[in-house]
Order: C-alpha cells, then sequence, then structure tokens
C-alpha cells in the first residue's frame, strides 16, 4: 500500500468537489439542449451536449453518457443509468433466504458466483452457522474460477472497443474453457444458484481436477498470445497509456474498489487485508499499478487471472475431504436417497424449499472481493424466512462515480477506452 | 439527584434511585464510542449518532483514518416486529440511513445508523466530506424519498424523473402483471 495521508487526501477531495467535472442536469434539461449550443456569455466557445448511449455497443449493455463537449474535447460529463433497473432489492425481500441465492446472482452477470458468495455469508453470519472446509474451499476455487472468466470477459470488450476486435473472439474462447468447467459442476453457465446459504449446492463432479488442469495448461499459452496481441504493441500502449488517469487519493475519495483502485498504486485487496473464506492459506500476490491509467487497469487484469490461477492450482493440491455443505438440518435439505425411503424426510425438504428456514433477527454487512471492487451485502433480518431489507453494495455502480473525472478534458475518442477500462457491469450498477 | 429538597423523603427513595443511577452511569460508559451510542451486531461495530451529530462525527473519524465511505443505503423499518438493537437513549424512526466507512490502516470497519423520521425524511449530506456518496444517496432518495440536504444533485438516479413514490418504502406495493389466459374473458 502506498503512502498517503489526510493532507493529500483532503486536497484530492476540495479537488474533487469542486473541479465540476461532473455535469449535473437531468434528462429533460439534456434533452432540449441535445445538439449544437450557440456560444456562451462566459465566450467559453461552442460547448455542445451530447448523448451516447443507451443503445451504444461500447457502453457495455445500457450506459448513457450526457457529455458537455468544447469541440472534440469532453469539459463535463454524467453517467445517466437506471435503464436495466429491475427492483432486484425490492424482489430480494419477497424471497425466501434459499431463494435469494437466484435473484443476486443476476446482478453481476459477468462475476454472478460472487453475488451467491456474498449474499450467503451475509446470511450464515446471521445463522452463525459455518460452512466445512470443504465447502469453503469449493467457493474459493469457484471464485477464482469466476474471476478468471470475468477478466477475460473483460480483455475480449476492452480489446473490441479499442478496435483489437480479433481479441472479442480470443477472449470469449478462452472464456468459453472456465464456462465449460462450471457447466459441469453446477449444470449452468451462468446464473448458477450453486453457492447457498449453508453451503453448495453439490460436491465437484469426478475427475474435476484433471478438467482443471487441463484448462490451466491451455490458458498461459493463450495469456502470452493476448501479450503478443496487445500488450507490447506500441498503438496499443497509445491508446491507453496516460488516457483516463485517477491518482489514489481521488479513487479513495470517490469510493473506487478493486482493478480501478490498484491500478492507482493503492494495494487494497480484501482477500488479503481482510480475508474470508480460506485467503489466509493460499499464496498470492496483489497486483498494484503506478500510474492509475486505463493500461495499468488493463495490465493489473492481466496479471490477476495469472495470480487466480497461481490460487486455483493451490486449491487443488489443498482441497480437504469432507461435507461440501453444512449438516444442520435448518438450513441444509436432506440427501436425495433419504427422500426416496423416509416420508418425515420428503416433508422436511418440501418445507424447506416452501417456506424456507428462519433466520434470527439481526443486521450484518458482509463483503468480498470481485472482479470490480468490494462487493457488499447488507441484511436485515426480523426472524423470518425472508430478508427484511437485502442491499448490495455494487462495486461497478460506485465506481461508475470516477468516470466524469477520468473522462474530465480527454478526447471523444478515449471515452470508449475509459469506459472498457473501468468495466461496469450494468446489471450490478442498475440491480 | 442532588436537587431534592427534602432528605428524608430523598432518603427513602435512595435504593431505587441509585439502581437508576448505576443503570445510567454504567450503561452509557462501554456503550460510548466516539461519543456517539455504540452497539455491536454479529461482531460488527455500530454507531448510533443523531442526525445533528451525524456529518460532525463523519468529518471525525475521517480524521482518525476512516477515510473511505465505502456503502450508504437505507432501510424502511415499517412493520419490523422484532427488536431492532438500538443502545438505549436511540429512539427507533421509520427510517435508517446505513453508511459503512472503513480504514485501511487499521483494517477496521465501522458502521453507522442514523434514525430519519417519517415526518422529516431528511439528513445533511457527506458529499462534501466523502463525495463517493453522490450515487448512493441519490438512490436513496430514490428509493425511499430521504433527501440530503446541500446534495448537488438531489434527482432519482434509477427510476425515470416522472415517477410517483419511492419503491423500496415498505407500503409500496410490489408490481404484479396481469397474466391473460387463453380463452378466459379478463385478465386474472
Amino acid at each position: 500500500m502506498t503512502s498517503t495521508d489526510l493532507t493529500t487526501l483532503n486536497s484530492a477531495r476540495d479537488r474533487l468537489t469542486s473541479d465540476g467535472s461532473v455535469l449535473r442536469l437531468s434528462e429533460t434539461e439534456a434533452e432540449q439542449k441535445s445538439g449544437y449550443q450557440a456560444p456562451t456569455e462566459e465566450g467559453l466557445g461552442e460547448r455542445m451536449i451530447m448523448n451516447m448511449g443507451p443503445q451504444h455497443p461500447s457502453t457495455h449493455g445500457v450506459l448513457r453518457l450526457v457529455l458537455e463537449m468544447d469541440g472534440e474535447t469532453i469539459t463535463r460529463s454524467k453517467p445517466v443509468i437506471g435503464y436495466l433497473h429491475t427492483g432486484m432489492e425490492k424482489t430480494g425481500e419477497e424471497l425466501t433466504y434459499l431463494q435469494g441465492a437466484t435473484n443476486v446472482t443476476r446482478m453481476d452477470y459477468a462475476a454472478p458466483l460472487f453475488n451467491e458468495l456474498v449474499f450467503s455469508l451475509a446470511v450464515e453470519e446471521l445463522l452463525g452457522i459455518e460452512v466445512p472446509d470443504r465447502g469453503q474451499w469449493i467457493r474459493m476455487l469457484m471464485s477464482e474460477l469466476n474471476r478468471m472468466s470475468s477478466h477475460l470477459l473483460f480483455m475480449a470488450t476492452n480489446g473490441m472497443d479499442l478496435g483489437a476486435v480479433g481479441m472479442m473472439l480470443y477472449g470469449w474462447r478462452e472464456r468459453e474453457e472456465v464456462l465449460r468447467f462450471f457447466e459441469a459442476v453446477t449444470g449452468l453457465r451462468m446464473n448458477h444458484n450453486y453457492i447457498r446459504p449453508g453451503g453448495v449446492a453439490a460436491d465437484l463432479p469426478g475427475g474435476w481436477d484433471e478438467e482443471l488442469s487441463a484448462i490451466l495448461d491451455i490458458i498461459p499459452d493463450r495469456l502470452a498470445e493476448f501479450d503478443l496481441l496487445m500488450t507490447g504493441q506500441p498503438i496499443w500502449r497509445d491508446r491507453l497509456q496516460g488516457v483516463g488517469v485517477i491518482t489514489a487519493e481521488e479513487a479513495l475519495s470517490l469510493g473506487a474498489t478493486g482493478p480501478l483502485l490498484r491500478s492507482t498504486g493503492y494495494a487494497w485487496d480484501l482477500r488479503r487485508d481482510q480475508p474470508y473464506l480460506k485467503y489466509d492459506q493460499v499464496e498470492f500476490d496483489v497486483i498494484a499499478g503506478s500510474f492509475g491509467d486505463c493500461f495499468d487497469r488493463y495490465s493489473i487484469r492481466l496479471a490477476e487471472i495469472r495470480e487466480s490461477m497461481r490460487i486455483v492450482r493451490q486449491i487443488i493440491e489443498k482441497m480437504p475431504e469432507g461435507d461440501y455443505r453444512v449438516q444442520d438440518k435448518k438450513v441444509t435439505p436432506p440427501p436425495r436417497a433419504r427422500i426416496d425411503e423416509s416420508m418425515e424426510a420428503l416433508i422436511h425438504h418440501f418445507k424447506i424449499f416452501t417456506e424456507g428456514f428462519k433466520v434470527p433477527e439481526g443486521e450484518v454487512y458482509v463483503a468480498v472481493e470481485s472482479p470490480r471492487g468490494e462487493l457488499g451485502c447488507y441484511i436485515v433480518s426480523d426472524g423470518s424466512s425472508k430478508p427484511f431489507r437485502m442491499h448490495i453494495r455494487g462495486p461497478s455502480f460506485v465506481n461508475l462515480q470516477t468516470l466524469p473525472h477520468l473522462m474530465k478534458d480527454s478526447f471523444l475518442a478515449d471515452t470508449v477506452a475509459i469506459i472498457s477500462s473501468v468495466d461496469p457491469i450494468m446489471g450490478e450498477i442498475d440491480r | 439527584m442532588s436537587d431534592a429538597e427534602t432528605p428524608s423523603i430523598d432518603d427513602a427513595e435512595l435504593p431505587e434511585e441509585s439502581v437508576e443511577d448505576v443503570l445510567e452511569e454504567e450503561l452509557p460508559q462501554p456503550e460510548l464510542l466516539h461519543g456517539v451510542p455504540v452497539s455491536e451486531s454479529r461482531g460488527q461495530v455500530v454507531l448510533h449518532p443523531s442526525r445533528e451529530e451525524y456529518v460532525a462525527l463523519v468529518a471525525s473519524l475521517r480524521e482518525i483514518g476512516y477515510w473511505m465511505c465505502i456503502d450508504l443505503c437505507g432501510v424502511d423499518y415499517l412493520g419490523y416486529g422484532p427488536n431492532r438493537n438500538l443502545p438505549a437513549g436511540v429512539a427507533p424512526e421509520r427510517f435508517e440511513v446505513v453508511v459503512g466507512l472503513i480504514s485501511h490502516t487499521d483494517r477496521s470497519r465501522i458502521r453507522l445508523r442514523v434514525q430519519v423520521p417519517e415526518s422529516a425524511p431528511q439528513l445533511a449530506t457527506l458529499f462534501q466530506i466523502h463525495p463517493s456518496v453522490e450515487n448512493p444517496e441519490r438512490e436513496v432518495f430514490d428509493m425511499f424519498g430521504i433527501s440530503f440536504d446541500g446534495h448537488p444533485d438531489m434527482t432519482r438516479i434509477l427510476m425515470p424523473d416522472e415517477w410517483v413514490g419511492h419503491p423500496l418504502r415498505k407500503d409500496y406495493e410490489l408490481g404484479r402483471i396481469p397474466v391473460q389466459f387463453k380463452g378466459a374473458s379478463t385478465a386474472r
């Protein structure tokens, strides 16, 4: 962690609150002012309000940006969100704790297992139960693989956004390798509902380690190809280096976490700094950049794929035997075989899936390090089988606030690179 | 206790008074942290500042290392049955604004729960202390109708501008789409 102090932090904050890089216009006003604008009285030249998105392919879904342009330069901007809002936090209040994982998994659809994980950890904290070792190691394995698949997706979209169209194919191809493993384990490629309160849905299938080793043999070579295709290329570097620069103090003031914060050289990673699961038993490096620009954010993610593979290799070696879910009759449904022979087991199974289990009253906040930063879950329980309030702290939602500051005084052509480097997932922003 | 004028009555009531005295003197002592009532929830430290203390508290916590406001959300406690785990002296109100702060130097987190009454759903903004609350405060305004005084852009963020109501309030009905069955005369 680089040393920063309150004085520099204060000056960064004061700069942020007063530099006017955020365009605070209502949607209606933005629409009215859209298009050509006559020179203003202050003689600031020809300012123009421009709408980018929400249907623009480079805006990662349905992000809309209202940009105030001075020629080709962006003076102020505002991300407009909400186009994908489906009220998932409200829905979460209507679903039992067992159903809740199916809801949250759809938020950050590029890293669904992290959503399930943080929700389950919060529920388990309220229940006061501890998942058996094997369950925790499986969770860790799946999270790290998901981090890889999410970053590989970033490689694809980031390449595409910058005109390296071939990357769209290669990134997806490599991600597919990981998703195939997910399908073998969870039954689905996305939205798994695999990590549930109490453990995971099923044990790893036979031969999982060999299958995984095969994947881990392929990907390093492909990452070397990425390096060849992008990292060393002068055009690639020109488009990313020095673009969208942010300092550590600014990132801290804006609540940015994940690769965005680490790119500034501030090595903060919850896996190391506030360990959950069994992260204190594996070795890995926290990757930090030094310039806080788009290139650092790109290379951090590339390096994090390698670190995740390093963790996965250790998990394969250390995977303990035992239960993959807690043996607590209140939370865990009886095994399939028991249902065939016991009426009580059938009723028990039915009750858990229809009524759910009751969670003691209280409130708790739990956070994990998702590929995008701190993913938090705040649950208030009133003692019933449904959460009274379920709030997800989406890293993309908070990271998005850095966009106006990253884009200030940059060219329109760089916006796409900057949006891409923040790696926002709209499902999580709008929830 | 010293304002009693008749010593005889005072003596007689002394045992009862002293119990209250002990309660009042001993409870706040462990329950005060950074000058405001504190409670614990599943091992996590929760502070309960009043609306007046709130901004000053966040500012002073920032001075001692809580540099980052990691989360801000609202809770509507309408119809919440059980005890809300509030320390003595904190009166429950319908709304709560929950703020999460993090200190990287000693790797600790602290949570603030501020009571916001239904009659005046307002709170001072933290924007000048932590610019990171800009979007979260807008979300709380959008979803709960709690407005933050001094916020530079107190507009809806997720719902359309012209939307009526605040969806995450407990008295806001969950939306339903009528299902049309084949052959049925009306939607059900």
